[in-house]
């Protein structure tokens, strides 16, 4: 059916996707999904998206970002600052959110391309130390800026809200560490599917392109690739670029799922980030379908399955699982990628195969 | 004179820094790896020694060194279980991403263990503060037992380095790997002692940190762990003095932003400064330049 083997898994990729809104959308248009399950989805959507686009950088591009929920924090505040801002403008919420969306990651690249120029002259461990500065610079310039807008324009403040000096009519649309408040809650499961499917397409495209294989070469020797030819600053780049666009994308996604958008070191600090860092690693590094799939399971595992359980019947394990979610993070990382990259582990586990496949 | 306390203060608060660069900075330089769970070991040390002195009753002194020993197992322990397994692997990622695997456990073992709530540290330091100038300019006893602590630790190094066999045997490994095994040094043993050492000045940190900043939680060690880390880099990574001089340059440059320019962007201010130092003398001050070899 499929001409190779790349076209045929990309096909089992976007049918998994398709699949489940197939499956989920009638059933919650039907109203047969508990609240707390439909209220899951738009996060596993956004979620995914961002172990997608994490996964671009250090699965294929082999540098590790630290940052990301900095590039998240920009599209998902500049996309929800234009949405309000527009509301008395533009009526129809569905075009405001594309509008806001297209912005969002518009400005999420811009700044990820920005970043990019001098980070990118880093690697290994200086550029993870880096991006991890750039995410919490972000995050707290955010903390400090205030924009309002009255009838004489847009104004801006790093103090307070008063030193905007609105006329009385006039709004503060962002407030400092109070955020935004008053988001349409535009985001739903088929439009958190829809940007998936994109974002899956857009990264799949790039990897199986000759600008992909160009990154790939970067990633395994820098050195030879540069020797026929590569531009390594531009290549690097545009995946750079490329990952933060997605990562503003998800950004967009998860503002207009929220009524109130403020910046925290939970939502978009280095806790964010090591979360999309442990569904890339779950997922498999590299592995595009290993992101779609890991942040859904852990979180349906965790959150879900979990919660029915304890309905169940009260157990001191499962109560512990619930608490104590981010120390099973920090120990599904440890394990995975000790069983994973250990060259011990890799020797005894190609000693086993080699064994089962002698005894054949 | 409002200046001159700053500037001590900067220089107090950096003296801490300091002493947490070094363990990176020794850990970089001989085992290669960002060993991104210190700062998680300063807050262990840190609880240690507030659960020795409030709940057990023992006397300052000794709980500092109860906490030095268990920093310096924890450090091996670490090493052993988490970081020697991805030894050479075939990607320098695996090792990293491992070690903040490494430090969220940590952190999530003292929420477990302590709760989310701060606790006060009360202080260890019993020195009363040095008046000067007619009582305009007050340096307080912590200030002055961090300062010498952080020189005194300096000098300890140094020499340990330079005059002992195992200190020379560190700088064998940190120059090369195979080489120094081939000398018949054990390169294992000598990244363990490294993290040793390590983990046992970040429980000296630990105390000091709190002494001056008396609020502990599970997250108190993260935030002056990475900026630990960038005055590492700052001074030169692999290089002792420069962990020294980064972290007091750090120190002054945090306090005076968050003095003269914007308290809440004083963290942005430091990483500014990584940054523009990563850009200008990649190395940092006192760095080595290592070519890259095909």
């Amino acid at each position: 059916m499929f001409k190779n083997k790349t076209a045929r898994q990309n096909a089992i990729t976007y049918g998994i996707i398709l699949a489940a809104m197939a499956v989920m959308l009638p059933m919650q248009m039907g109203g047969h999904l508990s609240s707390s399950l439909s209220g899951l989805l738009v996060p596993f959507c956004y979620y995914a998206i961002l172990a997608v686009s994490l996964n671009l950088t250090v699965g294929i591009l082999g540098e590790l970002s630290l940052g990301h929920a900095g590039f998240m924090c920009v599209g998902a505040f500049t996309s929800a600052f234009f949405t309000k801002f527009t509301a008395d403008i533009i009526a129809n919420s569905y075009v405001r959110f594309f509008l806001g969306l297209l912005i969002g990651i518009a400005f999420s690249a811009l700044i990820g391309f920005l970043i990019g120029i001098p980070v990118l002259r880093l690697k290994g461990d200086y550029l993870a130390i880096v991006t991890l500065a750039f995410g919490e610079i972000i995050k707290n310039l955010v903390n400090v800026l205030y924009i309002g807008k009255d009838s004489r324009g847009v104004h801006f403040s790093m103090k307070d809200s008063i030193s905007l000096h609105l006329e009385p009519e006039g709004t503060v649309i962002v407030a400092g560490p109070q955020g935004i408040t008053g988001i349409d809650r535009t985001s739903s499961f088929l439009i958190g599917g829809i940007l998936l499917l994109a974002a899956v397409f857009i990264v799949l495209r790039l990897i199986q392109s000759r600008d992909g294989r160009a990154i790939m070469s970067i990633r395994d020797n820098r050195i030879a690739a540069e020797s026929i030819g590569i531009n390594v600053t531009k290549y690097k780049l545009l995946a750079f670029t490329v990952s933060a666009a997605l990562a503003g994308m998800g950004g967009v996604l998860y503002a207009h799922n929220l009524a109130t958008l403020t910046a925290t070191s939970k939502n978009f600090g280095f806790n964010m980030s090591v979360m999309i860092l442990v569904y890339v690693v779950l997922g498999g590094i590299g592995n595009i379908r290993g992101s779609v799939i890991a942040p859904v399971v852990l979180n349906l595992l965790l959150d879900y399955v979990l919660r029915k359980l304890q309905m169940l019947g009260s157990n001191p394990v499962l109560q512990f699982m619930s608490d104590n979610r981010m120390l099973i993070y920090a120990i599904v990382l440890i394990v995975i990628m000790i069983m994973t990259w250990s060259p011990k582990m890799i020797a005894r586990r190609e000693a086993l195969f080699n064994r089962g496949r002698k005894e054949e | 004179m409002s200046f001159l306390n700053y500037l001590i203060g900067g220089i107090s608060l950096g003296s801490v820094y300091a002493i947490i660069a070094l363990g990176y900075t020794m850990v970089y330089g001989i085992a290669k790896m960002l060993n991104f769970a210190h700062g998680d070991v300063i807050m262990i040390g840190a609880f240690t020694v507030f659960i020795a002195t409030t709940q057990a009753g023992i006397h300052p002194l000794a709980a500092i060194l109860l906490a030095m020993v268990i920093c310096t197992v924890m450090g091996i322990l670490i090493e052993r279980i988490a970081y020697r397994p991805l030894r050479g692997a075939a990607s320098p990622l695996a090792v990293l991403i491992t070690a903040i695997g490494v430090s969220y456990l940590l952190q999530n073992l003292a929420l477990l263990w302590f709760g989310s709530n701060a606790k006060s540290f009360k202080s260890v330091v019993t020195i009363p503060p040095l008046r000067l100038a007619g009582g305009a300019l007050i340096i307080s006893g912590e200030t002055i037992v961090t300062i010498i602590a952080c020189i005194v630790i300096m000098i300890g190094l140094t020499t340990f380095i330079n005059k002992t066999k195992p200190g020379q045997a560190m700088l064998a490994v940190s120059e090369d790997q195979g080489a120094a095994r081939l000398m018949g040094i054990n390169v294992n043993g000598i990244i363990a002692l490294t993290f040793a050492i390590g983990s046992a000045l970040a429980a000296i940190a630990g105390v000091l940190l709190c002494s001056s900043y008396p609020s502990l939680d599970p997250y108190t060690g993260s935030m002056p762990g990475i900026k630990a880390f960038v005055a590492a880099v700052f001074g030169g990574i692999g290089s002792i003095p420069g962990a020294m001089i980064g972290g007091i340059l750090l120190g002054v440059i945090e306090i005076f932003g968050r003095a003269y320019i914007s308290a809440q962007m004083a963290d942005a201010i430091v990483f500014a400064v990584l940054i523009v130092v990563l850009l200008v003398r990649p190395t940092g001050l006192l760095g080595k330049k290592i070519q890259e070899k095909v």
